[in-house]
């Protein structure tokens, strides 16, 4: 898993995620990329991050992959990120490619679920809380 | 004593507070009106790790995080 400030250089990323895995024998290499769009007059968006529960989601998910011979990779931003610049990066390695297509959409739809990061439009400088986008992870409610 | 801590947007400062299980914390934070409109939609860790027993025991030292609802990519 790799944290950085501000917009993800997706092609460093990307080509050394690829180099690393070269010899591994994977046949599949499916890689998402999400990219701030522009919408509503926003000029970035910005992400803060609780990086332990975040760590240990992680490594569920990589012993999950691992039980199906695979591999996830995850960059993520903090912080600023402007429009037409990537902010999310993840990927899936594996033998075959019925295990890589499934597997990055579990990871995916389960990483906006559950993944402890919080969006923050922003406009004019400030930051907005994305709250009409964010859903409560699993469990939410046991306080109340 | 065990500290909670209020992540993201919640934007409210650590509180410390006497407390032997997560049945006390929701207690003591149900009486703090600038959290009335989080505690429903908010997720619980202890020690970083994710929790979902309201009778599960605290000690001494301990730390709780209060996890609102995430948008992550």
């Amino acid at each position: 898993m790799e944290l950085y400030n501000g917009p993800l250089d997706t092609k460093e990323i990307f080509c050394r995620w690829l180099d690393d895995q070269a010899e591994s024998n994977y046949g599949a290499y499916i890689p998402f990329v999400g990219t701030i769009r522009a919408e509503d007059d926003i000029e970035a968006l910005s992400f803060d991050i609780y990086e332990p529960v975040l760590q240990k989601w992680f490594d569920d998910w990589q012993e999950k992959a691992k039980a199906l011979g695979a591999v996830v990779k995850m960059a993520h931003s903090i912080g600023d990120v402007p429009v037409h610049t990537s902010s999310y990066i993840s990927a899936v390695f594996s033998p075959r490619r019925r295990v890589a297509l499934e597997l990055i959409d579990e990871f995916v739809e389960d990483f906006k679920a559950n993944a402890p990061i919080w969006k923050y439009d922003v406009k004019n400088g400030e930051r907005i809380y994305a709250a009409d986008r964010s859903t409560p992870m699993s469990g939410s409610g046991l306080l109340a | 004593m065990i500290k909670v801590e209020f992540l993201g947007p919640i934007g409210k400062a650590p509180l410390e507070m006497e407390a032997a299980t997560l049945a006390d914390v929701s207690a003591k934070l149900k009486e703090d009106s600038t959290l009335s409109e989080w505690l429903d939609r908010c997720a619980v860790a202890l020690n970083d790790t994710m929790v979902n027993d309201l009778s599960t025991a605290l000690q001494d030292g301990d730390r709780v995080s209060i996890l609102p609802p995430v948008c992550g990519g």
